[in-house]
């Protein structure tokens, strides 16, 4: 009986139980208890959350290890963290430090233009940003357990996580009823990776879990994510960048389960407090979309 | 086989199940509010946070009905968090849970995730054949009562524990292809029934 950890089944296995919930970005262990108090499945340990990043500009990193321990050391739901696209040492700290999920992330500045890491040689799994289908399957082919759509984070506008969703889960819709013989050429003109263009033909939909991020707000903008077929969400800026976190956060992940219930939707959206503000997309010059990093 | 068994959907993996459920001949109904409980033959609670579907129970007045079906004889199988939540004892923690078997559990047992693990368990009510056991930040029964039997141990550790008409498993039968757990949970159920 030898048991063997890093699995593919064991990797993919977390994001599933995350199914249905909501991953909140946390900065503090007071802000990670809220979560948890509130029922996130999950929180990600950041220095600073995709607004703060965005506001202050220069060239944003990995958080520091002591303020990922501390995180980990207040709750008991899984705890994820951010390393830069291409970063793997970044990766290698994270996965010493025992996070149980690495975001290879575009909100942070991307240390390598040409790589992303190989996510296959780690033991913890990885989440990865995706605005198509192509883009999902080539970080699946590097080994990505987990994808979630960039959306653009830090703007509490859910625009562009929409534009995303939709996109790859129409792609998906399309290579379902694609006849075999044209697999190959979808393949060559997207990047993907032929052998998972077919199973994504055959299973009908992506071979791991499929979350929304980037701009996620409200109890409303989290259930419509989930009606256009997302597996869960990540709700980064839009809930300590309210008025009321301990509230909103709360109504986010009760929106997230009863996404198909306008009624309970209603009900959980009253007397939230103020929103984060919002940022309208044609405002942010092209070189500071976040979702523009990586390839 | 054809019964009919409510998955809570409140949160986590309750899709895997359905599809095993649905591979032998059953009818499975998401449970996401009381109404739903009615006219089932069996429960399952599936894997994904305890502490999240502990407050959506609570929270959304589940709990109640539930315990009640419970306790009336409606089989209730739990897997990973959800044994968790039928747990009577949490170690070192005051979590909402539903309390329905006399056993204590301990949280992310085995470590975090880059600890989780499969394996090839032997399980003799399953037959010669090993399982294949799939442990994510898994928990494990540290007491039972003697009214609880032990059909599992990995590691000195209770891993596969039913009283009465009720089952919870530490591992993940659902995210494997080997259908033998979900069997036997039916075949629970229709003990149950006679």
């Amino acid at each position: 009986m030898t048991a063997q950890k890093g699995t593919w089944t064991v990797k993919k296995g977390l994001a599933e139980m995350l199914k249905g919930g909501v991953i909140m970005d946390v900065t503090t262990p007071e802000q990670a208890r809220i979560a948890e108090e509130a029922g996130a499945c999950a929180v990600m340990a950041l220095e600073r959350v995709p607004a703060d990043i965005r506001a202050a500009g220069g060239v944003a990193r990995m958080a520091d290890p002591a303020i990922i321990q501390r995180i980990m050391a207040a709750v008991t739901i899984p705890v994820m963290a951010k390393a830069r696209i291409g970063h793997f040492v970044e990766a290698q700290v994270l996965e010493v430090l025992g996070v149980d999920y690495v975001d290879e992330s575009e909100v942070l500045t991307p240390a390598d233009e040409l790589y992303h890491i190989n996510k296959h040689v780690f033991k913890v799994p990885f989440v990865c940003g995706a605005r198509n289908l192509g883009e999902a399957l080539r970080r699946i082919g590097e080994g990505a357990a987990m994808i979630r759509t960039k959306g653009e984070p830090g703007t509490g506008n859910v625009v562009e996580a929409v534009r995303h969703a939709r996109q790859v889960l129409g792609e998906i819709r399309r290579l379902k009823v694609m006849p075999a013989a044209e697999l190959m050429t979808w393949a060559k003109e997207n990047g993907a990776p032929y052998d998972l263009v077919c199973e994504v033909a055959q299973l009908g939909r992506l071979p791991v879990v499929n979350f929304a991020a980037g701009g996620i707000a409200t109890p409303a903008d989290a259930a419509l994510m989930m009606q256009l077929g997302m597996d869960g969400v990540f709700v980064g800026s839009g809930i300590f960048k309210s008025g009321d976190p301990a509230h909103r956060a709360k109504a986010i992940v009760a929106a997230t389960t009863h996404y198909n219930d306008p009624q309970i939707i209603a009900e959980v959206s009253k007397d939230l407090g103020e929103p984060m503000v919002g940022i309208e997309i044609p405002l942010i010059p092209v070189e500071q979309r976040m979702q523009e990093r990586g390839w | 086989m054809s019964y009919t068994i409510g998955v809570l959907a409140l949160q986590g993996a309750f899709v895997e199940h359905e599809h095993h459920l649905q591979s032998l001949g059953c009818r499975p109904v998401q449970v996401r509010t009381p109404a739903q409980l009615a006219g089932l033959d069996g429960l399952i609670i599936p894997g994904g946070e305890s502490l999240t579907i502990g407050k959506l129970l609570a929270d959304f007045d589940l709990a109640g009905p539930i315990k009640a079906h419970a306790q009336a004889g409606l089989p209730v199988w739990g897997t990973c968090a959800g044994m968790i939540l039928l747990a009577r004892e949490i170690a070192g923690s005051d979590q909402f849970r539903l309390g329905l078997m006399d056993m204590t559990v301990v949280r992310n047992a085995f470590g975090r995730q880059v600890d989780s693990f499969e394996v090839r368990l032997p399980i003799t009510v399953l037959g010669q054949e090993p399982f294949r056991a799939v442990f994510i930040r898994a928990p494990y029964v540290s007491a039972v009562a003697p009214n609880v039997g032990i059909l599992a141990v990995y590691e000195d550790k209770k891993v596969f524990v039913r009283q009465g008409y009720f089952l919870a498993t530490a591992f993940h039968p659902e995210l494997t292809g080997d259908l033998r757990v979900h069997r036997y949970f039916l075949e629970m159920v229709r003990e149950a029934k006679e």
